[in-house]
């Protein structure tokens, strides 16, 4: 998977590298806001909205975070990272399976 | 763009995701049956590009922030039920890992920001590009329009997905239960940021990458992609 094309990796890792500049932008997008800043952002958390909000329980690196990695900037930024790693390689993961079904 | 859990109804979340299922088995065929085993690799490294771009937020004058997304340059690359294919992987893993989006509205999320953004950038970038070369200014303004575009009907049909919950899920006491604005002002807000920065940085990003993938690849972006079908060991031969 990473024979070919090898320069499309190295600058796939120089974004990696930058990606925590991405941390910089901190306010949270129109739409995404969490239970935390529902009230603050709206007004009030709306009831259905609460109901579901935490459906999914198992979120291991939650919003591009290590746990326990969040003192500061370079922490922060080190989580980022890792996130990145551990996305691009689950994403290059999934996509390998049609390597085996797509024909020569 | 991601939406999270609770915005969306169930009543809109499920019946999004019973119509990816069919839309992603069409796109997961075709990249099977249309795409050479060599371009397999295309494919992982454009939506691996395209997780990561959307980790890069931008910073939106009010406190809010929007990000690129990458779907078009794939679409470009690959075809657009590739970069479909590509960007709900990576739309998926963000939800299912990262908490980026919800699980229920993961249907709603690869709809709008994998299948509408890429079928939209592609032939945006197909109509203006016409016969001219992708690496043409023709070709590089297609390429940026393509993107601009493509993200903005994306951000558009997220829009409309949010602002229809207000009108049609309100409680007894008339507060919305789920995504709590009326279509105008999710309009206003999402294409006000997305026309205004994310559409042009996507642009850029599109361009930007295109130009990379040119420069090092030119293979990749011929009209009439010899390599794809020829045995010779031409596509690594470049590294």
């Amino acid at each position: 998977m990473f024979k070919t094309f090898k320069n499309l990796w190295w600058g796939l890792l120089v974004l990696i590298i930058l990606s925590p500049l991405g941390l910089l932008a901190t306010g949270t997008a129109f739409g995404e806001w969490g239970m935390d800043e529902l009230v603050d952002e709206v007004g009030f958390i709306p009831a259905g909205l609460a109901k579901f909000a935490d459906f999914w329980q198992h979120v291991v690196l939650p919003d591009y975070s290590v746990p326990g990695m969040e003192a500061g900037f370079g922490q922060a930024a080190a989580g980022y990272i890792i996130s990145a790693v551990v996305g691009v390689l689950l994403v290059v993961l999934v996509i390998s399976i049609f390597y085996r079904l797509a024909k020569d | 763009m991601h939406i999270p859990d609770g915005y969306l109804s169930p009543q809109t979340a499920i019946p999004m995701i019973a119509v990816m299922v069919p839309v992603l088995g069409v796109a997961a065929n075709k990249v099977k049956n249309d795409l050479k085993k060599r371009q397999i690799p295309v494919l992982a490294a454009g939506a691996a590009f395209s997780f990561v771009i959307m980790m890069f937020n931008l910073p939106v004058p009010g406190g809010s922030s929007a990000h690129a997304v990458g779907a078009v340059l794939l679409a470009i690359l690959l075809g657009p039920w590739a970069a479909c294919l590509g960007v709900s992987v990576a739309l998926i893993i963000q939800a299912l890992v990262f908490g980026d989006g919800g699980i229920l509205a993961v249907g709603a999320n690869c709809f709008n920001i994998a299948f509408v953004m890429s079928f939209a950038g592609y032939y945006t970038h197909k109509l203006i590009k016409g016969a001219a070369d992708k690496l043409s200014s023709r070709g590089m303004a297609a390429a940026f329009i393509g993107g601009y575009v493509g993200l903005n009907i994306a951000a558009l049909t997220t829009a409309l997905m949010f602002g229809a919950q207000y009108h049609l899920f309100q409680a007894a006491d008339g507060t919305p239960l789920y995504f709590m604005y009326p279509i105008k002002i999710a309009v206003a807000a999402m294409m006000s940021e997305h026309l205004i920065l994310a559409g042009p940085v996507e642009g850029l990003v599109t361009v930007i990458a295109l130009w990379f993938v040119g420069k090092n690849y030119p293979a990749l972006l011929s009209d009439s992609p010899k390599w794809i079908a020829s045995n010779d060991k031409g596509v690594g031969s470049h590294v």
